[in-house]
């Protein structure tokens, strides 16, 4: 198809607009409402100052979609829900309906389609999602299908309301993380520094970008068959593929030595405890396609002790806070080591200062 | 699509494995490694592909899934960059290029178009089918609702459909979202579209802040990307603080609003034990107290955590002077580290069209800053690390406030005026 002459002169209207996209209930009670409960696992209701109610019915989604995957839904939405939908920033899929009678029908309709409804209240919801093998151009795993196996693993927990608090999962490809902090997250680690192709690297990579993108100046200027190219201090490196980024000849990726992490107690709300970055509690997992499952067994195995130990509202990290770190591992029964121990910038603020000590 | 089938047939498995002998009368190669994410409850990606795969014929999607099955059987990643956009802009697409198109030349160009959704999500059927048409005449057909910045990835199109696919979906009011060293793409909870709990029209603001920087999401020109998040209180539903540079969360001055009669309701179905074990022992700065029966908060000591009015939705509520609280510098790992946002601006209205005028000055204020004291690739917390805080509210011209801090300096070394 070649490219013919524009007739279309670009608007630069920015996001779409909502109105128009708004259930009329919703569009009439906006900003009055006033209370919600939860009926049953993957229901809400809302109910506005005005007394009206609108009931939102939550099903998971695999987030790689398909125009055919899309219809499927808008034809749901068309038939229970005047038409309307939304999605949540966890990938989950949302049908909101004045008419309480819908819902009984539209769920049998979606888990008949094969997407499970759930995801509400304190539950295990769906992972917050990277890239993979994909789309990225720097991951050294898939990201859907680790999420596929993880959401297998955990449908049920999907499914119902029987943890302390709110689960939240991500995924990251690379240790850049773009899955961001979670209650549970995994993400990949880099155990070999970065192997140079020095041919690729003089010609596609601009050698002080590369230089300046390293966090610990591993990388220095070098010559080699008299042209220049760079060269990395591998006892400085700390093997987190920044350079990769910025010069793919810095080949960081490798199918055995890039492994998996995974790390607990991550917590973006406010609600009680002040929001928190996630601590490292397992890793050197191996990178185990199609199915991960040595990663999936160590979400099991902290799901498991946490929904036994936590007390109703504590999230992950707020149960740990409570019982230590040394009974999170004897509870999890994963292995505490000496890469646990924080050697990067402000290390320090994550040691004990304190004689506060649990036997 | 017109040609579909044509080079289908020309783009026959190059990948010299067993698959070139698929010879079941399917159009996909084998892909016994993909196959197995089929299995199990949870939807899975792989059969919508191949369902979309084998209805549309699009060797593109044959492509990618045999790309992708050798990326599983290899353990590396086979796409890298390049750039393509669309006239007069410098950003939104997404460019992805085989390294090993000779194996598999079908998923040769595999490009993916950032689209911005609107605010909170909210589609109509007729829009979203739209979309879809669209979407299916120049491209893949593969959607991903959402990207972690909120987009709507439209993924796999290739180079010389990018314009005209574009042009149609501007006609039907979309746009495309940022990339590179610009303004990104928003993310918004649903705010007051549903939840009691939004203290602002976050919808609103979200939609007047990306059309205002619109220019600088389409034209990237700064030192490197700037995030907003939207949330509609500290529950903080989108994860503003840990990634949006500029997380914009709900919040409320007053007292929090008591419905007694419902406290009440509360404590007779559930117990006095379940109100001192899950609503007042979780209190973080102890501020509820139990008394005859009920609850009394005291506001000067409520740090507006949410708790309790998660845990008591129908009894209790924000207060009635709400607005937002700003925070500022949240990014994930690279290079110094995670960085959760902080807090800037303890408290502004957001109500009237003045109130969201000033709001985008003050961000107006504050690029302008970075732009001049930032470093090239360089997020603005990391800016804010490297200056220190001080220097950028002297910068700004925003005042010192002491919820700006968690304690004071614990530092003596400084240079005082006197
Ligand atoms: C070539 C390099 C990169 C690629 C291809 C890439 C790709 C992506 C994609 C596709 C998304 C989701 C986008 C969307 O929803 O619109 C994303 C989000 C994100 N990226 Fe990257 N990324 C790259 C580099 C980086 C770097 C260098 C950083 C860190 C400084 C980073 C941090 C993030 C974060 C934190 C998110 C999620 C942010 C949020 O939720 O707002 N990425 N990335
Ligand atoms: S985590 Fe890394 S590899 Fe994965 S999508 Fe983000 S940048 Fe790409
Ligand atoms: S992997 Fe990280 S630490 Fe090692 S050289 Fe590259 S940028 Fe530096
Ligand atoms: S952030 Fe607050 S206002 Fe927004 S959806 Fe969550 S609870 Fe509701
Ligand atoms: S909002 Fe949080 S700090 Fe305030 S009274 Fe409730 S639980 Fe306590």
């Amino acid at each position: 198809m070649s490219s013919q002459e524009r007739t279309w002169k670009t608007i630069e209207s920015g996001p779409h607009t909502y109105e128009e996209a708004l259930h009329p209930v919703v569009r009439k009670n906006y900003g009055k409402w006033k209370y919600h409960e939860i009926p049953k696992p993957g229901v809400l209701k809302h109910v506005a100052e005005s007394g009206d109610a609108i009931w939102t019915v939550r099903a998971g989604t695999p987030r790689q979609d398909t125009v055919d995957k899309v219809r499927l839904l808008c034809d749901i939405a068309d038939k229970y829900s005047d038409g309307f939908l939304r999605f949540t920033v966890r990938n989950n899929v949302e049908f909101l309906t004045p008419n309480g009678e819908n819902v009984e029908p539209m769920i049998a309709e979606l888990e008949s389609l094969g997407f499970p409804v759930g995801g509400t209240g304190m539950c295990v919801s769906a992972v917050s999602h990277t890239q993979g093998w994909l789309h990225c151009d720097i991951p050294a795993t898939d990201a859907s299908g680790v999420v596929k196996s993880m959401m297998d693993t955990v449908y049920n927990e999907f499914k119902d309301m029987q943890m302390p608090n709110k689960v939240r999962l991500s995924t990251s490809c690379c240790s850049i993380n773009c899955g961001g902090q979670a209650d549970i997250a995994v993400v990949v680690k880099h155990t070999r520094p970065p192997r140079i192709n020095h041919d690729h690297l003089v010609k596609t990579c601009e050698l002080p970008k590369a230089v300046a993108r390293c966090p610990v100046a591993a990388i220095r200027p070098t010559v080699v068959d008299g042209k220049k190219s760079l060269m990395v201090d591998e006892a400085k490196c700390i093997c987190c593929g920044a350079c990769f980024g910025a010069c793919p000849a810095m080949e960081i990726n490798h199918p055995e030595h890039s492994k998996f992490a995974v790390w607990v107690g991550g917590k973006n709300s406010n609600a009680r405890s002040k929001p928190s970055t996630m601590s490292l509690v397992a890793h050197n997992l191996p990178n185990n396609p199609p199915r991960w499952p040595e990663v999936t067994e160590v979400i099991g195995r902290i799901l498991t002790a946490y929904k036994a130990g936590g007390r109703p509202w504590e999230r992950i990290g707020e149960w740990i806070n409570r019982i230590g770190w040394k009974r999170f591992f004897e509870e999890t029964g994963l292995e505490f080591d000496d890469n646990m121990i924080d050697s990067y910038r402000h290390a320090r603020t994550t040691f004990n200062q304190s004689a506060h000590i649990r036997f | 699509m017109d040609g579909a089938n044509d080079s289908a047939v020309k783009g026959s498995c190059q990948c010299g494995g067993g698959c070139a002998s698929a010879g079941n009368g399917k159009f996909l190669n084998e892909t016994p490694m993909l196959d197995q994410l089929e299995s199990g409850p949870w939807p899975s990606f792989v059969s919508g592909f191949k369902e979309l795969a084998e209805r549309t014929k699009k060797p593109m999607l044959r492509g990618v899934l045999d790309q992708l099955e050798y990326s599983y059987q290899t353990k590396m990643g086979y796409w890298k960059g390049g750039l393509v956009t669309v006239d007069g802009y410098g950003a939104g697409i997404i460019t992805r290029y085989s390294m090993i198109k000779d194996k598999y030349p079908e998923a040769a160009e595999f490009h993916t178009m950032r689209i911005q959704p609107a605010p909170g999500l909210h589609y109509n059927t007729a829009m979203l089918r739209e979309l879809c048409d669209t979407w299916e005449k120049y491209g893949s057909g593969i959607i991903t609702l959402h990207g972690q910045t909120g987009d709507i990835m439209l993924q796999g199109i290739e180079q010389d459909k990018v314009q005209e696919c574009f042009d149609e979906l501007n006609q039907n009011g979309w746009d495309l979202g940022g990339a590179g060293a610009g303004m990104r793409t928003g993310v918004s909870c649903i705010g007051q579209g549903r939840c009691e709990n939004a203290c602002y029209d976050n919808l609103k603001l979200h939609l007047d802040a990306l059309k205002h920087f619109s220019p600088q999401v389409h034209r990237p020109e700064w030192n490197y990307k700037l995030k907003f998040k939207f949330s509609g209180c500290p529950n903080d539903c989108t994860n503003a603080i840990m990634r949006s540079d500029l997380a914009v969360i709900g919040t409320w001055r007053d007292a929090i609003d008591i419905d007694h009669d419902e406290v009440k309701a509360w404590i007779a179905e559930r117990g006095v034990d379940a109100l001192v074990n899950n609503v007042i022992n979780h209190c973080p700065t102890k501020a509820i107290m139990l008394k005859d029966g009920d609850i009394d908060i005291s506001t000067r000591d409520c740090v507006r955590c949410m708790h309790c009015i998660n845990a008591m939705s129908k009894a209790l509520s924000p207060g009635k002077e709400r607005g937002i609280a700003l925070l500022m510098g949240g990014k994930n790992t690279l290079k110094v580290g995670v960085n959760m946002g902080s807090l800037i601006v303890p408290f502004m209205k957001m109500e009237s069209d003045e109130d969201r005028e000033a709001f985008l000055e003050l961000i107006e204020e504050i690029i302008d800053w970075w732009d001049d004291a930032g470093l090239d690739h360089e997020r603005i917390g990391e800016t804010i690390e490297r200056v220190g805080l001080k220097q950028f509210l002297d910068g700004v011209g925003i005042e010192y406030d002491i919820n700006q801090i968690s304690r004071p300096r614990d530092n003596p070394y400084f240079k005082a005026k006197y």
